[in-house]
Formats: C-alpha cells, structure tokens, sequence
C-alpha cells in the first residue's frame, strides 16, 4: 500500500462503505437467523420473540406426511434436471465458450435467456405446449422444464471458468504433442471443474426451489415443496412451515459448509 | 467449423457440442414460447378466432398497465437497494483477508441457496403486526399501536432486496476481483483521493460486473412470485400473480399468453437496454 495524501478523506471513504457493507451483511443473515429463532417457539403464533421454546413444531413435522411427499419429490426432480444440466450445458460451454461466430454468440443469448426471460412465462408456455401435444403433467415434463430454467447457471460458470483459460497453456500442450482429448482432460477439465462444479451446485439448489415452473407443471400427484409451503403459507401461518424453514436453513448450512470444505465453494463463485 | 487446423486453433471446439443443448431449447423453449405467441394471437378462449383483441384488451386497460407499469418499477426500487448495498460488500471483501472472505462470501450465498419460500416467510415474521420490528418500536414507546409493514410497498421491495442481494453481489465482487490493485494505488499515489479513486477508477472497472448485477436482480425482482405475493398481500398485485390468476383461476389462457407476451418483451427491453450499457462500458472495462 502506497501512502495516502489525506488520511481523512480516505477514513472517511473506508467508514462509509464499512458501515453500508456491515449493515448490507446483517440485513442478508438477519431473515433466517429469526425464522430459526421462532421455529422453535413454544406458542402457536409467529411472535417474535417467542413466548417459550420447545421443540413441538419439529415434532409436528415428522407427522407432516404432504410435507415429505412433496420434498422427496422435488429432491428427485433436483437430481435429474441436475444431472440432464451438467451433460448439455457444459458440452455447449465448450462449444461457445472460445468461438467468436455470431452463431456461438446467438446461442450463447438463447442458453441464457431462461436467467433473465420471466420463468412463470415459460411454466405456462410448457404447460401449453405439453398438453397440446397430449404429455400429460409428469415428473418428466418437470424435470424437462427444470433443465430449461437450471442449465444457465453450468453453462455460465463453465463459460466464465473457460474464459480465464490461459491460452498459452493449451497452445504449449499442443505443442509438446498433447492431443486435443488429453489436453482436456489433464489441463482444461481440472482448470475449469470449479466452475463446472459451482454451477452444478447452484443449478439443484435454484431446482429444488423452484416454483415458477412447477407452478403449472405439477399436480396433486407431483406436488413439489417450495408450493406446497406457498400453498400453506396463503391458506395460513402455520407454524410447522417455520420448523420446515429451519430445517431447511439448516440442511443448506450444511450443504454449503459440506461443499466449502471438499471443493471450496467460495472461492470457486467468486473466482 | 469442427476441422479447424489443430496447429493454429487448439483452444476452441467444434460447434457440434452445443448441438444437443440447442435442439433441447428447441424442443422444451423455443417451441413452448411460440405456441404462447400463437394462442396469444386469439381473440377467444378456445383459439379459435385469430386477432389481436387480447393485445387490445391489456393496451386500452388502465389496470392492466398500471399492474406492469408498477412490476416495473418495483424492479428498478429493487436493483437500485441492491446496488447501493451490494458494492460496498464486493468492496469490503476485497479489503479483508482469506478467513473473512469465506465468510463473507457464505454469508451472500446463504440467501441465494435457502428456498425462496422460507426466505419470504422470515420477513412476514419480520414485518408482521406481531413482527420484530413492531415489536421493537412498541417496546421502545416509540410508536402505540403496530404499524403496517407487511401488505405495502416498502415491505416488497425490502424483502425482494434481501431476496435478490446475491445476484447483485457475486458478479460484483468477480468484477472488482479482476481489477489490478495496483491502479487504486497508483491513482492514490498521483493524489487522488479515495472518493475519487473509487468513482473514477473503481467504479468504471466494474461496470461489466455492475451491469451483469442489475440485468440478473432486475429480472429477478420483477419474476419473484413467491415473495411478491406473500409479502404485497392481496391488495398488491404484479405481473407474475396476475399472469397465474388469469390462466389458473379464470383459465383465460389466450389473455394470459398476451400478458406473458407482453411481460416477455418488456423485461427484454430493459435487458436489451442493459446489454448495451455493458457493451458500452466494455471500453472501460477490457484492461
């Protein structure tokens, strides 16, 4: 660090954004730290703080059977459209991701519109076409219509993982008489796997949590769980959602912190 | 395009490999999307009858407009609340070391990884009559009887922030990553000051990541179904609820393909704008 000219002005920059940086932080974390805190409240309203604490709500929960049929359904959902994502959009990462043709610009654009087209649009639109063509809903026009929605997120951080390729080391390989195969496996494939990865991750979180497009693409018999919590959440205040939520927020803790320690997530979103 | 000369070309593959994603968006995308254009391009519910009535119907509506012209703006209050609070933490997390870093990074990504559901219910905890922070001001005598949070305008756009805040963070704190420390310091050691610095040179580096921010929290804000109909109440009504109101509840599917249409090109619009911001700001940001 080079000395400064005037350390006023730059504390008071430094303060500024400390300040709105910290707050930003403790506005992120607060939400689940309080549905934490209520789930486990011994009352039956969402008072904050509770009156007592109890552990009752989780208890409720275990006989929540629509709850668990709807869970174990959207995780089967996850995995699939996950799997399907992975396949697809890292293939067509490789292809686009390096190609300066308008083709490969064009169907870079179409690979991502799903992130930014709104996705309830698309449901519907699936939803019609599906039942013009006579394919009733399925966890199969589910896991189909999750891929749409999910594959983004692998073909993004794949293309973003092979952009920042050194050129060089794949030239150099070829040079010292690598063939293209052995050169993707042994340099391009380790290099971009944190993003192949990230992706991946992200893609069966933003699936399990889906709502937009199982919203006209499920039925009773394929209930998925962020709308069967919405469902109940509008009906009412159900407390049991709150245990839900926790353990929700646990489970992504745990999922988050399980990932950081085997292929440091952190670092690898923000690389 | 595959066959290129493997002694010039050894960093690119063939366009073969995109081909199963495209022909799946082709299939599961493309084609759902243009059969909601055509239904939309009927005047009856049956689709029998072509004509542009359902266009006509949202276009002359005052309702109609006024449910886009304020899921529109709900998106840019949004953005705008993300972006303001967003930097700084992009900024701070390039000042502090590798352990407050992860933390710092799994303390954004939290949000973006819990159910949206579960999210949007913490802030009807937060801002309900009961809520914590009704409770607070009441404890504090500072107000007597529970204001009204939950169901407005504020509550929306606070909770669709914290919903959205990743998007605009992470793409953020990769832009700010990319730009050489050593700029902000030669900028210092010239005699700018820090203020300066930061607007002059910080700022304009980032803009790809600024602009890659806003496209993905403004698009999402305007979709966010779940918490825009579980905070706004009733009362509150957006494009996405009023979308899934026509074609579930009224099963008025051709007015709803209109509205998906009309929703569709309007986010394509800002986006479009977006995008040639970051072209833009390419200039700058292609050190």
């Amino acid at each position: 660090m080079s000395g400064r000219k005037s350390t006023l002005e730059a504390f008071s920059f430094e303060l500024v954004m400390t300040v709105i940086a910290i707050i930003a932080l403790i506005l992120i974390i607060a939400p689940s730290l309080v549905v934490l805190i209520v789930s486990f409240t011994s009352g039956f309203s969402l008072r904050f703080p509770p009156p007592g604490y109890s552990l009752r709500w989780y208890a409720e929960l275990w006989n929540a059977w629509q709850l668990h049929f709807a869970a174990k359904n959207s995780l089967i959902v996850a995995l699939w459209a996950t799997g399907l994502s992975v396949v697809l959009g890292v293939a067509a990462a490789l292809a686009i991701s390096r190609s300066r043709a308008l083709s490969a610009r064009l169907l870079d654009s179409l690979f991502m519109s799903p992130l930014v087209l709104p996705a309830l649009a698309f449901g519907l639109a699936a939803l019609m076409l599906f039942s013009l063509v006579g394919l009733p809903v399925s966890p199969l026009t589910l896991v189909f219509g999750h891929t749409v929605v999910c594959v983004p997120y692998v073909v993004r951080n794949t293309v973003a993982a092979l952009a920042q390729l050194e050129p060089t080391l794949l030239e150099s390989s070829a040079v010292l008489g690598a063939s293209r195969l052995y050169t993707f496996r042994r340099i391009v494939l380790p290099l971009i796997r944190p993003g192949v990865i990230a992706g991946a991750f992200i893609a069966f979180m933003s699936s399990f949590d889906n709502v937009p497009v199982s919203l006209f693409l499920r039925d009773a018999a394929t209930d998925m769980l962020p709308i069967r919590m919405w469902q109940d959440l509008e009906g009412k205040l159900d407390v049991t959602i709150a245990a839900l939520s926790g353990v929700l927020i646990i489970a992504t803790v745990a999922l988050v912190a399980v990932m950081e320690r085997i292929t440091g997530l952190s670092r690898r979103l923000t690389s | 395009m595959g066959a290129a000369p493997a002694s010039r070309d050894v960093i690119s593959y063939g366009m073969g490999l995109a081909a199963p994603l495209a022909l799946f968006f082709l299939l599961f995308f493309v084609a759902p999307l243009l059969q909601l254009f055509w239904l939309s391009l009927h005047n009856d519910t049956a689709g029998l009858h072509w004509g542009l009535g359902q266009y006509l119907h949202f276009l002359t509506d005052p309702f109609s407009l006024s449910v886009l012209g304020s899921t529109l703006l709900l998106g840019a209050e949004v953005t705008a609340v993300c972006l303001v609070l967003g930097f700084p933490i992009a900024w701070l997390y390039q000042r502090v070391g590798p352990k407050l870093q992860t933390i710092i990074i799994l303390i954004v990504l939290l949000p973006l990884l819990t159910s949206v559901v579960v999210r949007t219910f913490a802030w009807i905890v937060i801002l309900g009559r009961q809520g914590i922070i009704n409770a607070t001001l009441q404890s504090l005598g500072i107000i007597d009887t529970p204001i009204k949070l939950l169901y407005t305008q504020f509550g929306v756009v606070i909770a669709l922030a914290q919903v959205q805040m990743p998007l605009m963070t992470l793409p953020l704190i990769t832009a700010l990553g990319r730009i050489d420390p050593n700029l902000d310091d030669a900028s210092c050691s010239l005699g700018a000051g820090s203020w300066r610095t930061f607007f002059k040179i910080v700022l304009p580096l980032s803009l790809p990541g600024v602009i890659a921010g806003c496209t993905l929290t403004y698009a999402a804000a305007i979709t966010a179904f779940i918490t825009q109909s579980l905070v706004g109440g009733g009362q509150m009504l957006f494009m996405p609820m009023y979308l899934y109101q026509q074609a579930s509840t009224l099963q008025n599917w051709p007015f709803a393909a209109a509205i998906s249409i009309i929703f569709l090109l309007a986010v394509l619009a800002v986006v479009s704008v977006f995008t040639t911001l970051g072209r833009m700001s390419r200039g700058y940001g292609g050190v």
